[in-house]
């Protein structure tokens, strides 16, 4: 097992993005993500990467701009109110079709909130993030190992389409300890042939720019962008099934919930009930798949949340609402319990709709 | 284990503190009355000593902890009680410090006071599997950092080394020689090996000074 090594799920990010070529991090501390740049600021400086702590999240975002137009794999990392501040940035790189790597391990929220974990960002990173019609990639991990290999999948997503990839994660998922393996083929970043790099005088400037005087060539450029996203929907979506062959009950849930609703699904089964869960593992594209198999052999889906109810949307309509979908959430910085979650299962089972 | 009246417990961010501390503090109370556990950690939101509260009041160890641990106040806040550690001769205490050198900040106030008693045992905790301690060298670095910003020296070492729930005897087994190398290379003596209380039988024999953790409930 010498190959394995003990990491904070925070940590772990931060390692694969190394491995993954990340050679610049821009960012602003914010618990509970904080020791994504901690381990960039002491790994960055020994392999001739560029650590900077920028003096604002904002000022972080437009550095990952920067770099990212001259074809380099960027990333940076904050939590929920952290995030919200790089809006302008997320949607100028959808803009300017630039590729980076955004982290957003969540916390409770609205406003400043807490700084215990939280699903509650949900619709931020699905449907957008900030103005304008754009998407971001989606990638939720729900162990400490899928931190660090969804960090990997982020970049090469990212850069096969030159869009922005998020990873969606928790407090609990950042501050948590599990053994990883970091062994990555990592195949070299595609040819960026639109990157600022000088042109030598061979060819015309290359521009990274958002702005456009004529609206006929905005809109040109957002039905161009929607054409590609069209791909992505049909090719990189992804999810796990867990016990879903014989289920006539179904879990919806991603990240630290899954993790707590697959307890749950063990007990039930002990139970004689029969449930399983499908886990989302891109929230963008979202796995509808899974769900429109299921919907023809299950009586209702629970949706588990850490927030008021937001997947919950994309379930419902998944499954077209021809089954009833139900709630079992805990919010502001609280985790549901297995024996909540556990209660949901047996009342739709029951015939309720709790 | 032979305890003095104070036992600090610093190191590599993760190496397993808290829950060595929390164990400690079990020991103690089986042998002396009145005993406490200091939080002191200024770095970490989650999975702190002040997680396990109400078993250790169940037990009658006293919790010293910033009463913001655990909270959604997000500052670095020692409690106000931790003079009550250097204060109070009759108490028996381990102290729980924050991670690297950063953590060992929040020793600096005290220290002074506990090396004038000179009735302590400063533990550096090791765990090899930890990704920026892999070897001996890395491990020293990492103390010598921590020694700078605690402004102590430690008086020995325990080596954790552990990889969480799928640790097998073979991977504390083959830590051995690190942690011996450590040892040698700072000429601190190794006072003990922890490991999972599931592991302590297989391992029980084969490695000196072996001691057994209760773990922390985690999510899982």
């Amino acid at each position: 097992m010498a190959d394995k090594v003990l990491m904070k799920g925070n940590e772990a990010i931060a390692e694969a993005a190394i491995i993954a070529g990340c050679r610049h991090y821009f960012g602003y501390p914010i618990t509970p993500q904080t020791e994504i740049a901690a381990y960039m600021a002491k790994r960055m400086p020994k392999i001739g990467g560029c650590f900077l702590q920028a003096e604002s999240e904002i000022a972080a975002i437009n550095m990952v701009y920067g770099v990212s137009s001259t074809g380099h794999r960027v990333m940076t990392s904050s939590s929920s109110p952290g995030v919200s501040l790089k809006g302008e940035g997320l949607s100028y790189l959808a803009g300017a079709d630039l590729p980076a790597l955004i982290v957003n391990v969540q916390r409770g929220g609205p406003g400043l909130g807490g700084i215990q974990p939280s699903q509650s960002d949900y619709f931020q990173a699905t449907k957008g993030g900030a103005h304008g019609d754009f998407h971001m990639l989606v990638l939720a991990p729900a162990s400490v190992q899928e931190m660090a290999d969804l960090t990997v999948k982020g970049f090469e997503l990212a850069d096969k389409y030159r869009m922005t990839s998020m990873i969606l994660a928790d407090g609990t998922m950042g501050q948590m300890m599990e053994p990883v393996s970091l062994d990555y083929d990592i195949k070299p970043a595609p040819e960026k042939p639109w990157a600022t790099t000088g042109t030598n005088l061979e060819r015309e400037h290359n521009i990274t720019n958002s702005l456009f005087l004529s609206p006929e060539k905005l809109e040109e450029e957002n039905f161009k962008r929607y054409n590609r996203y069209k791909v992505i929907e049909e090719n990189e979506a992804m999810y796990e099934e867990y016990m879903m062959e014989d289920a006539e009950i179904c879990i919806a849930a991603f990240g630290i919930a899954a993790r707590v609703a697959k307890n749950a699904v063990n007990e039930a089964r002990k139970q004689g009930i029969k449930v399983g869960l499908i886990r989302p593992i891109t929230l963008w594209p979202f796995p509808t798949a899974p769900f429109k198999k299921a919907v023809d052999k299950v009586k209702g889906v629970i949706s588990v949340e850490l927030s008021m109810g937001q997947m919950i949307e994309d379930v419902r309509l998944a499954t077209e609402c021809k089954v009833p979908v139900t709630l079992c959430n805990r919010a502001g910085g609280m985790i549901p319990s297995p024996e909540q979650v556990l209660e949901s299962i047996i009342s739709m089972n029951n015939g309720g709709a709790k | 284990m032979n305890y003095k009246r104070i036992t600090i417990l610093c190191g590599h961010y993760g190496s397993g503190k808290t829950n060595i501390a929390l164990n400690m503090a079990y020991e103690l109370k089986e042998k002396h009355d009145n005993v406490a556990i200091a939080d002191l950690d200024i770095v970490n939101p989650y999975f702190r000593t002040t997680d396990s509260a109400e078993e250790l009041k169940q037990k009658g160890i006293k919790l010293i902890a910033s009463k913001y641990a655990g909270s959604n106040v997000d500052i670095p806040a020692l409690p106000q009680d931790m003079y009550s550690i250097t204060d109070d001769k009759t108490v028996h205490a381990v102290i729980d410090v924050g991670g690297d050198d950063r953590g060992a900040l929040a020793l600096g106030r005290i220290m002074p006071q506990i090396e004038n008693e000179n009735d302590y045992e400063a533990l550096l905790v090791i765990n090899k599997y930890r990704p920026l301690t892999p070897d001996v060298t890395s491990t020293i670095e990492v103390m010598a950092e921590i020694e700078t910003a605690g402004k102590f020296k430690f008086t020995g070492i325990v080596n954790n080394s552990n990889l969480g729930v799928e640790t097998t005897a073979e991977d504390v087994l083959s830590s051995q020689n690190y942690a011996d190398g450590v040892a040698k290379a700072t000429g601190l003596p190794l006072v003990a090996t922890s490991v999972s209380d599931k592991l302590f039988d297989e391992l029980s024999g084969k490695i000196d000074n072996l001691i057994a953790l209760k773990l922390q409930k985690k999510i899982n």
